[in-house]
């Protein structure tokens, strides 16, 4: 084979072939890139700031949104009942419903791994500890477990601290009730791989156990943490969602995509519906997306299907 | 008329590079209540060949040309139901792995009765009593009472004695027997093997023994058949394939077999190993590995052609 | 089989013990219950006298198995929010959850399981493609959302199904109440069903499409294709009986799933269930209710994995083999 340059070869890997070949999977990216760019800029391109209170005036309330009398284009999705642009709302929002959803993962991801090396790596009684607390764990549904868990740290911190903190409550709550997944699946590639001779090979020359995990095993383990770690992010946002929502979740100063429909359930039977719509809306696609991604990565790393 | 007369079939296996050729030209014949065997490496076809023939090749494969004729009627081109039809009935098929199988939540007694009343109507009671009488005569003690056990309450051999049973109870004029003993104890082996060629003797069926295993070819076989890479290299009686090998390969096969009487220090291979259906060699497939090659072999493939009692593909017996 | 009956429930002990510590810590070290009861002003002549009624001058562990004493003799203690016991509070609102997710559960099943044959067999028909999208949308649709769309289109829009509560109920018995009674009652437990079991009928459907195409790859149905059986013998005989195996003990494990999204479900509906107590307890911090309803959780938890280890032997054979 002549030599290629590792951009040339990427190309033409399996993996960006399947990518290529996959039209669900280019387009679940392409959205995923529109929100998260959407989220990421939202400060600069966002029409109004929602959260500005001075710039608000209860004669925008409750515009519709365009294609029903009443509306205009500054307002293209329509207000809510204290004049907020639902559009500006949601881009905000999707910045917050991701970054609280990136943590969260990251934090589960962090310690989950760690575990999960340990585990596989040390076998014995620790790995059968481990395990068992994780068995434990995952016959609990996650949203429980963060509720849960949301609930019991918020009633035991002073009430001081509760609002300030309450974000970071969110995402070790979230965190928490995801780390048994990767936990287990690093696991399982951590016991195929310590039996390899590459593992033994560097036991022999005297390396510590510490390092051999993470330098040699680590980088072995990470195709499954991958799909692990895209199916979880959908399930973070969701599990996000679904707390603010139920009202224990992000306060409203700083409103998630959960919040917003909260918000908007108000106004569901006296007509306004968009409120509540369209926050839904993205925060469907985006898991959506995720989630599509995440089920195409599976395939494309599952060597059975290959 | 031969009962079973394979011309020519190709199996072709698309894939998102190239398409893989994985049989190629192969044509033989069995007639009724003969023994064919058919030996060669792991890779060289003879699984697929059997999988052609009862129509059951796994998608992306698929034969791209060739005819599968059974009495004289072409049974490769048939839709789904006539094939269905055809299997169990008229071809029966034993495969390697017995623990695998069984399905193991049905009893064998219920398998059993299943093949046969899906060929023939049988009413419930009879169909019991002949899937009991199958049992016995495969060998299970105690045949009446074991009718309603589940697979996983036999042994591995005895196992196999029930898919023998199974393969049979149709009562098929010809058996497809795909390694029957392969995943077997050595010492089971050899009753399998008694056991599959007194049935088929009863019953005049003839077999397509396919296996690996030289040594149950001498044994069980009239002819035998010897393939290589997608090709059958050699074909004939079994006394003159295996006395008197007419490929070089067959005779690479045959010599690296240890004597049991004359001491030998190093065994005999054969050097290199079986080309890939995606790497074939230009000309005689087997011109890489051959200790007797010479020029016309690394041009022009050879097709089988008369050698003594056999039939080899190989240019040292060009008549010409 | 009774051998491992018992000795399942012997392992479930500890795991009972651990959440009922768990419970209990809640109560020792999250809040003040003295506080809490008595409110801000109190003198500190009724804040020792409540403190020894309690038992809070007690050693940790003494505490400890006075808890698990009374919460084995049903009293789960008074609730901060509403100051009624607990345990009628649960048992007055447990009827309305069961119903629920009963009924979430049959849909879900009947639902689920062709669809799941279907693209299992059918694999690339049109079909099962939007079968697919369909589950597809349904796990990543947040279930309250799904019930605020239902909400949107059925009620508010349409105006066929009521959005909230339960219509009117029936009581049967000394403790049940029920709305299957009435025409009203039913209709208005279709959409929240439908919310709460949409979710797991995605999870079925998907599961019993996986393992029928496993199965459908396995060597004894390649033999019973080999032996001639017909198509419909092969799929809804053989595969069809291997896959629901597997398949029965997933879902029985998945109850968790049903208790969690019931809680979101109740509250979108304003069911009045346990799950909306939940809400409700975690907003107040009503620690005593949580408590109970981890403990609750938990027992019910160990109960349903003993129901799936049976039915897993009493299905597959090769777990009665004698030991």
């Amino acid at each position: 084979m002549l030599a290629r340059s590792p951009v040339t070869r990427a190309w033409h890997s399996d993996l960006v072939y399947s990518f290529r070949a996959s039209p669900v999977a280019m387009l679940a990216a392409l959205i995923g890139l529109i929100l998260v760019a959407a989220a990421v800029f939202a400060p600069w391109i966002a029409p109004h700031d929602p959260m500005d209170v001075a710039s608000l005036s209860l004669l925008d309330s409750f515009k519709p949104p365009i294609g029903m009398s009443g509306a205009d284009w500054s307002n293209p999705l329509g207000t809510d009942n204290q004049g907020r642009d639902v559009l500006s709302a949601i881009m905000y929002g999707t910045r917050i419903s991701l970054l609280v959803g990136i943590l969260s993962l990251l934090f589960a991801m962090i310690v989950g791994v760690t575990f999960g090396l340990l585990a596989g790596y040390a076998g014995g009684f620790t790995d059968a500890l481990l395990m068992r607390i994780a068995d434990v764990h995952l016959t609990f549904p996650s949203i429980l477990t963060a509720l849960l868990v949301d609930g019991v740290i918020s009633a035991a911190l002073p009430r001081s601290l509760r609002e300030s903190l309450q974000i970071d409550v969110i995402i070790f709550a979230i965190g928490i009730s995801m780390w048994p997944s990767f936990a287990r699946t690093v696991r399982g590639s951590t016991l195929v791989e310590r039996d390899k001779d590459y593992v033994l090979a560097a036991r022999v020359i005297g390396v510590p156990s510490w390092r051999i995990m993470v330098s040699h095993v680590l980088p072995n383990v990470t195709g499954p943490v991958m799909v692990t770690a895209t199916l979880g992010l959908g399930l973070a946002v969701m599990n996000e969602a679904t707390l603010s929502f139920l009202g224990v979740g992000l306060p409203p100063t700083q409103p998630s995509l959960g919040t917003l429909i909260r918000f908007g359930d108000d106004f569901l039977f006296s007509g306004q519906w968009w409120v509540t719509v369209f926050p839904g809306v993205i925060l469907i696609l985006m898991v959506l997306a995720i989630n599509l991604l995440g089920d195409w990565l599976r395939d494309a790393l599952n060597p059975r299907l290959r | 008329m031969p009962l079973l007369d394979l011309r020519d079939l190709t199996v072709e296996f698309p894939t998102r590079h190239s398409t893989l050729r994985a049989l190629d030209r192969v044509s033989f014949s069995i007639e009724s209540g003969e023994i064919l065997g058919v030996v060669g490496e792991s890779g060289a076809g003879k699984s697929l060949t059997g999988a052609a023939i009862v129509g059951l090749l796994e998608p992306p494969g698929r034969i791209a040309s060739g005819e599968i004729r059974l009495n004289g009627q072409r049974i490769d081109n048939l839709p789904a139901e006539p094939m269905r039809r055809i299997r169990g009935r008229r071809i029966g098929t034993v495969f390697q792995d017995p623990l695998t199988t069984l399905n193991p939540l049905y009893s064998v007694g219920r398998q059993l009765v299943e093949t046969m009343q899906t060929h023939a109507r049988i009413p419930n009671g009879e169909a019991r009593r002949k899937a009991v009488g199958w049992l016995d005569r495969v060998g299970i003690p105690a045949a009446a009472q074991r009718i309603d056990a589940y697979p996983h309450e036999f042994s591995g051999g005895q196992r196999q004695r029930v898919v023998i049973a199974l393969a049979l109870c149709a009562e098929p004029a010809l058996v497809i027997a795909d390694e029957p003993t392969t995943a077997l104890d050595v010492s089971i082996q050899a009753q399998i093997i008694t056991l599959l060629k007194d049935l088929t003797r009863d019953h005049g069926t003839a077999i397509m023994l396919v296996t690996h295993d030289m040594g149950v070819i001498a044994e069980t076989a009239d002819r035998v058949a010897v393939m290589y890479a997608g090709r059958i290299v050699e074909i004939g009686p079994v006394a003159a394939v295996v006395g008197c090998p007419a490929h070089p390969y067959t005779d690479g096969l045959m010599a690296s077999i240890p004597s049991l009487q004359q001491p030998i220090d190093r065994l005999r291979q054969i050097d290199g190993t079986m080309p890939r259906p995606d790497a074939i060699p230009c000309g005689c497939r087997f011109h890489p590995r051959c200790p007797r090659v010479f020029g016309r072999c690394l041009s022009e493939e050879p097709d089988l052609m008369p050698a003594g009692t056999t039939r080899a593909a190989c240019w040292l017996h060009a008549s010409d | 089989m009774f051998g491992l009956v018992g000795s399942r429930l012997l392992q479930a002990i500890p795991v009972l013990l651990a959440v009922g510590f768990i419970a209990f810590a809640l109560f020792a070290f999250v809040g003040d219950p003295v506080n809490i009861l008595l409110g801000q002003d109190h003198t500190e002549a009724q804040r020792i006298a409540l403190t020894r009624q309690l038992g809070l001058d007690q050693p940790f562990f003494v505490q400890y198995f006075r808890f698990l004493w009374t919460v084995l003799h049903g009293n789960f203690g008074v609730s901060y929010r509403v100051a009624e016991p607990v345990g009628a509070l649960i048992a007055e609102r447990l009827p309305a959850s069961l119903e629920l997710a009963a009924t979430a559960s049959v849909l879900s099943f009947v639902i689920g399981i062709p669809m799941g044959v279907y693209t299992g067999i059918h694999r690339s028909s049109l079909l099962s493609r939007v079968f697919m999208v369909i589950s597809l949308v349904g796990v990543s649709l947040p279930t309250f959302l799904l019930g605020i769309l239902l909400i949107l289109v059925f009620s508010v829009w349409l105006g066929w199904l009521p959005s909230f509560g339960r219509g009117p109920v029936v009581q049967v018995g000394r403790w049940w109440t029920t709305g299957f009674a009435s025409w009203a009652g039913i209709r208005a437990l279709i959409l929240p069903a439908i919310t709460l079991g949409m979710w797991q009928m995605t999870l079925i459907m998907r599961l019993v499409r996986a393992e029928m195409l496993e199965v459908l790859r396995t060597d004894y149905i390649k033999f019973a294709r080999a032996r001639g059986l017909t198509s419909r013998t092969i799929n809804f005989g053989h595969a069809l009986k291997n896959t629901l195996v597997p398949v029965i003990t997933v879902i029985g494990l998945q109850f968790g799933g049903l208790v969690a999204f019931s809680v979101v479900t109740e509250t979108v509906f304003q069911w009045p269930g346990v799950g909306l107590l939940l809400v409700q307890s975690v907003a107040a911090a009503d620690i005593p209710v949580m408590s109970a309803y981890l403990l609750l959780i938990a027992l019910v938890f160990v109960l349903i994995n003993l129901v799936v280890d049976v039915l897993y032997y009493v299905v597959d054979p090769r777990l009665r083999l004698r030991r």
